[in-house]
C-alpha cells in the first residue's frame, strides 16, 4: 500500500506540482487548501506525512502545525513546511511551531524526495 | 497532468490572485480595510511569487519578491498606509498585472524599473535587519546597487536555495580521499515533532556510510528512562569523495538539535598532513537546556499507531475546471446545432407520415434541447473578465485628468457567451472613458455644484428576460443638450428648425461623425466616436440607449443577447416565404377584430392595443413580397418591442411553429441583408431568414425622415 501524504497549500498549481512529484515517486496524495480544510480531512484520516504551506487564508501553516502537535494522534507525525524563504528566522519559527523539517520553494523534486526520506519511513 | 496544464492552473491562480489583490487594494484606498485585507493582498502576491519561482518566471518572481516585502512590512505594522504608499502599491499592482500578462504571452515584460526602485526604497528604508541573518539576503544585493541586473538577484536567491542556510565556510576542501568521520548525538528531544534519527543514519548509509560504533553511555537506568528521550549516539564513516554539503544536508533539519561532528578522518600516507579542516559543528549553547525542558511526562509517551490510509484523493479542491481548446468547443456547439436541425427534420418527416405521436421522439426532442443548453453553457463566461480590466482604466484616467472617481462594479458573475465577452470589451472601455472624461466633473467643479468631490461610475450587469443588460452610469454633469444640438445642426445631422425631445437630443451623440469634445482629448477622443460603439454593440445583436439628467449624470444601457449561436424563434409564413421572428422581441400575437385596426392612409394602419395605437408594419411590403395578406384583419398581427422605437406591430400571414433555431450567419455564407439578422435551416430542410425586428421597424418608421428624428 502506498504511503499517503497530505499536501496543504492554497495554490492549486502548487498542490498539482506536489502531487505530480509525489505520485511519480509512488505516494498517494491528498490535498487541502488551507489549515482548516487540512484539519477537517485529518479528523478522519491519518497520512504518513503532511507537507504544508505557511501563508494561507483561514489558518496558516504554523497554526496548523501547532494545532496538530496538541493532538496525541499527530504528535509524532512528520510535518514538512513549504517556505519561499530560506532564512534562519523562518526555519526557527517552523521548528518552534513543531515542524519536522522544511522544503524551500521552488522545490526540486529530488530535494523534496530527499527531505521526505529524512523524516518518514 | 503535464507541466503545461499545471502552468495553466497557475495562470488561473494568477488571475484570481490579481483580482483579490485588486479588491483588497481598492478597499484600502477607500479606507475600508483591516489587517486581513492587507493579509489577503500579501497572500495573493506571495502565491504568485511561489508559482513564478516554480515555473521559472524570473522577472515576475523578482518583482513579486519586492512587492511582497513592502506588503509584509505593511501588514506587520512597520509601514503606515499613507497616500504615497497607496499610490505606489496601486502602480505596483498594475505592473504586476502586466508581468502576469507577459508570462501568459500577451505582450512583452513590462518596464518595471521605476516601480521596482520605489518598492526597494520603501522596503529597505525601514526594514530592520535581523541580526541572525548571516548570508546576505538577495534583497540586500539589490539595495546596495539599485538598477543592478535583476537576474543577479535571482541567482543570489537560487544560490541561497542550493546551499540551504548552511554556512559553507570552508574552502572547496582538499582532494578529499580520506573518509569522513561523522559523529552524531541527537539531543534528548530529537524524537519530538516527528523526528527520527534512524532515518538520518539510513541516508548516510545511502551515501556510502558505514556504522562504526554506537555510544550507549548515556542510557540511564530504567527508573529514569524517558520513552521519548533520545539517548544514543553514533559514529559513522562516509567515503571521502562525498561532498561535505551532502552530509550536512542530511542533518539539515536537526543541526540545531544535536551534537554533530563531521571530520575528515586520518591522514593518507601520500597526502600532506591534513590541516584542521574538520569543522566541528557545535550545538548552539541554548539547545541543551531547551532540550532538557522538552522532556515529556511518561504517561503520554505511547504514541498512537499511525495507520496507513489510502488517500480518498481530495481532488474536489482542484479538479473543478478543465481547459478546453475553443475550436473544439465551437465544433461541439456546431454539431449540437446540426443535431437540433436533424432532429427537427426527422420529427417533421415522421409527422408528415402520420407518426407524430411517438413518445420517444418527444424524449429525443427534450434531450436534444438539454444537450444544446449544456453545450451553450460551456461557452458562457462571467462578465468579470471584462469588468476586471475597468478599475485600472479608471485609475489611469484619474491620473490623466486629475478627477477623482469611485468605481462601483455589480453583477460580475453574470454569464455571457464567450464571443460576446470578447467583443464587448472595447465598446465598454470606450463608455467608461467617456463617462470619466465627459461625464464626471473636476473636483473643484463638483464642489461648486454641491456634489461630493469624488465622482461615481457604476458598471453593472444583469440577466433580464433572455438578454444581458449592462449599464454604465455616472453621476457627472449629464449631457449638455444645447451644445449637442448646436453641434448636430452645425454638422448637418439635424435640420436647423428641427424640434427634438430631450431624449432625441441625447441620442444624437450616437450619430455618425458626432463628437462633443471641444478639443480632441487623448482619452476618449481617439478617432472612435459613440457611433462606433453603437455599431459594435449592434454587430453583436445588441442595442445601446442613453438616459441623461443635466447635472445629475448619464446612464448608458446595453442590451446584449446571451448567445450568438441559437435563438428561440416564432416561425411565421408571409406569402410563400417562411421567416423566423426572435421571441425576445415578441410581446403578443393576435388576430384583430375590425374595430381594433384603424386605417391611416393607403396601406397604413395602426392597431389599438388596449388603448395604445401602434403602427402596423407589413413584413411583405418591407421585404418586397407579393401574395401576402394586405388586410390586417385577415392577417396575424405580432406585437414586438424594440429598444429604439418602442412597440410596433408586424403583419404576417400565419404562425407556423415556435422553436429554437440555430443561427447561420448571412454575412459569412452570403452577404448582409437589411432587415434580416441571419438564416436558419428548418425541420423540412428549407432555409428561413431570421427577421431583424429592430432594423425592420426602423426602416419603416424612418423611411422618409432622417434617422433619430422620430420615435414611436
Amino acid at each position: 500500500m502506498s504511503k499517503t501524504i497530505l499536501a496543504v497549500d492554497d495554490s492549486p498549481s502548487m498542490r498539482m506540482l506536489l502531487r505530480a512529484a509525489l505520485t511519480e515517486r509512488g505516494y498517494a496524495v491528498a490535498e487541502a487548501e488551507d489549515g482548516v480544510a487540512a484539519l477537517e480531512w485529518l479528523d478522519s484520516n491519518a497520512p504518513h506525512l503532511v507537507i504544508t504551506d505557511i501563508n494561507m487564508p483561514r489558518m496558516d501553516g504554523f497554526g496548523l502545525i501547532e494545532e496538530l502537535r496538541t493532538r496525541p494522534r499527530f504528535r509524532d507525525m512528520p510535518i514538512l513546511v513549504l517556505t519561499t524563504e530560506s532564512s534562519d528566522e523562518k526555519k526557527a519559527r517552523a521548528r518552534q511551531a513543531g515542524a519536522t523539517g522544511w522544503i524551500v520553494k521552488p522545490f526540486d523534486p529530488e530535494k523534496l524526495a530527499s527531505a521526505i526520506r529524512r523524516v518518514s519511513h | 497532468m503535464t507541466n503545461e496544464e499545471i502552468q495553466g492552473i497557475f495562470f488561473q491562480e494568477c488571475d484570481e490572485g490579481l483580482a483579490s489583490a485588486e479588491a483588497g487594494l481598492m478597499a484600502c484606498r477607500a479606507g475600508e480595510h483591516d489587517g486581513e485585507t492587507i493579509n489577503t493582498v500579501f497572500r495573493a502576491v506571495h502565491s504568485i511569487k511561489g508559482g513564478a519561482g516554480a515555473f521559472g518566471f524570473a522577472a515576475l518572481q523578482s518583482f513579486t519578491h519586492h512587492f511582497e516585502t513592502v506588503l509584509d512590512l505593511l501588514r506587520g505594522g512597520e509601514l503606515a498606509l499613507e497616500a504615497d504608499l497607496m499610490t505606489t502599491l496601486l502602480r505596483a499592482f498594475d505592473v504586476l498585472s502586466d508581468h502576469v500578462a507577459a508570462i501568459r504571452g500577451a505582450g512583452s515584460a513590462p518596464d518595471d524599473a521605476e516601480v521596482l526602485a520605489m518598492l526597494q526604497a520603501i522596503g529597505s528604508g525601514e526594514r530592520p535587519r535581523p541580526a541572525v541573518q548571516a548570508p546576505p539576503e538577495p534583497l540586500a544585493v539589490a539595495e546596495a546597487a539599485p538598477g543592478v541586473d535583476l537576474s543577479f538577484d535571482l541567482d543570489a536567491l537560487l544560490g541561497g536555495l542550493e546551499a540551504g542556510d548552511l554556512d559553507l565556510g570552508e574552502p572547496a576542501a582538499l582532494p578529499a580521499t580520506s573518509p569522513w568521520r561523522v559523529t552524531l548525538r541527537p539531543a534528548r528531544g530529537a524524537l519530538h515533532n516527528g523526528g527520527e534519527p534512524l532515518l538520518l543514519l539510513r541516508e548516510l548509509v545511502a551515501l556510502g556510510g558505514e556504522m562504526q560504533s554506537a555510544d550507549t553511555s548515556q542510557i540511564p537506568t530504567l527508573d529514569r528512562f524517558e520513552a521519548e528521550g533520545a539517548y544514543l549516539g553514533w559514529t559513522l564513516t562516509v567515503p571521502g569523495h562525498v561532498n561535505r554539503a551532502a552530509i550536512e544536508e542530511v542533518f539539515e533539519f536537526v543541526a540545531e538539535d544535536c551534537e554533530l561532528r563531521i571530520e575528515q578522518d586520518g591522514v593518507e600516507p601520500e597526502e600532506p598532513p591534513a590541516p584542521a579542516n574538520a569543522l566541528p559543528v557545535d550545538p548552539p549553547p541554548s539547545s541543551q537546556p531547551e532540550a532538557a525542558t522538552n522532556v515529556v511526562p511518561i504517561k503520554s509517551a505511547v504514541p498512537e499507531p499511525v495507520k496507513p490510509v489510502q488517500a480518498p484523493v481530495a481532488a474536489a479542491t482542484a479538479g473543478q475546471t478543465i481547459r478546453v481548446d475553443l475550436d473544439k468547443l465551437d465544433r461541439l456547439v456546431n454539431l449540437v446545432g446540426e443535431l437540433v436541425i436533424t432532429q427537427a427534420m426527422l420529427a417533421q418527416q415522421l409527422q408528415d407520415c402520420g407518426q407524430s405521436a411517438i413518445q420517444q421522439l418527444t424524449d429525443l426532442d427534450h434531450l436534444t434541447r438539454e444537450l444544446q443548453d449544456s453545450a451553450m453553457s460551456i461557452r458562457a463566461q462571467p462578465v468579470k473578465s471584462v469588468f476586471s480590466r475597468v478599475p485600472r482604466i479608471v485609475r489611469e484616467l484619474e491620473a490623466q485628468t486629475g478627477k477623482r472617481v469611485r468605481l462601483e462594479l455589480e453583477g460580475e458573475a453574470t454569464e455571457l457567451d464567450k464571443t460576446v465577452i470578447e467583443r464587448i470589451g472595447e465598446p465598454l472601455t470606450h463608455l467608461i472613458r467617456n463617462s470619466v472624461d465627459h461625464g464626471i466633473e473636476s473636483p473643484a467643479d463638483r464642489i461648486a455644484a454641491g456634489k461630493d468631490p469624488e465622482g461615481m461610475v457604476r458598471l453593472a450587469a444583469e440577466h433580464r428576460s433572455g438578454r444581458i443588460i449592462i449599464t454604465v452610469e455616472d453621476d457627472g454633469k449629464g449631457i449638455d443638450r444645447e451644445r449637442v444640438l448646436a453641434l448636430a445642426v452645425e454638422r448637418g445631422i439635424v435640420a436647423q428648425d428641427a424640434r427634438l425631445t430631450d431624449e432625441e437630443i441625447d441620442n444624437l451623440i450616437f450619430a455618425p461623425g458626432f463628437s462633443t469634445a471641444k478639443a480632441v482629448s487623448n482619452i476618449s477622443g481617439r478617432g472612435v466616436g459613440m457611433d462606433v460603439v453603437r455599431q459594435n454593440v449592434q454587430a453583436l445583436g445588441g442595442r445601446i440607449a442613453i438616459a441623461s439628467t443635466p447635472g445629475k449624470g448619464s446612464v448608458f444601457t446595453l442590451a446584449l443577447p446571451l448567445t450568438l449561436a441559437i435563438l428561440d424563434g416564432m416561425i411565421v409564413s408571409v406569402g410563400d416565404q417562411t421567416y423566423v421572428i426572435p421571441l425576445t422581441h415578441i410581446i403578443e400575437s393576435l388576430r384583430p377584430s375590425h374595430g381594433e385596426v384603424k386605417r391611416m392612409g393607403p396601406g397604413q394602419h395602426v392597431l389599438d392595443v388596449r388603448g395604445a395605437y401602434l403602427p402596423v408594419l407589413s413584413v411583405a411590403d418591407q421585404l418586397g413580397l407579393s401574395g401576402a395578406a394586405d388586410d390586417p384583419t385577415q392577417a396575424v398581427l405580432i406585437v414586438v418591442e424594440t429598444e429604439e422605437f418602442g412597440q410596433a406591430v408586424l403583419m404576417v400571414d400565419a404562425i407556423v411553429d415556435q422553436r429554437q433555431v440555430v443561427i447561420k450567419s448571412l454575412e459569412t455564407n452570403y452577404k448582409p441583408v437589411p432587415g434580416c439578422a441571419g438564416a436558419t435551416i428548418l425541420g423540412d430542410g428549407r432555409v428561413a431568414l431570421i427577421l431583424d425586428v429592430e432594423t425592420l421597424v426602423a426602416l419603416q418608421i424612418t423611411a422618409d425622415e432622417p434617422p433619430l428624428l422620430r420615435r414611436a
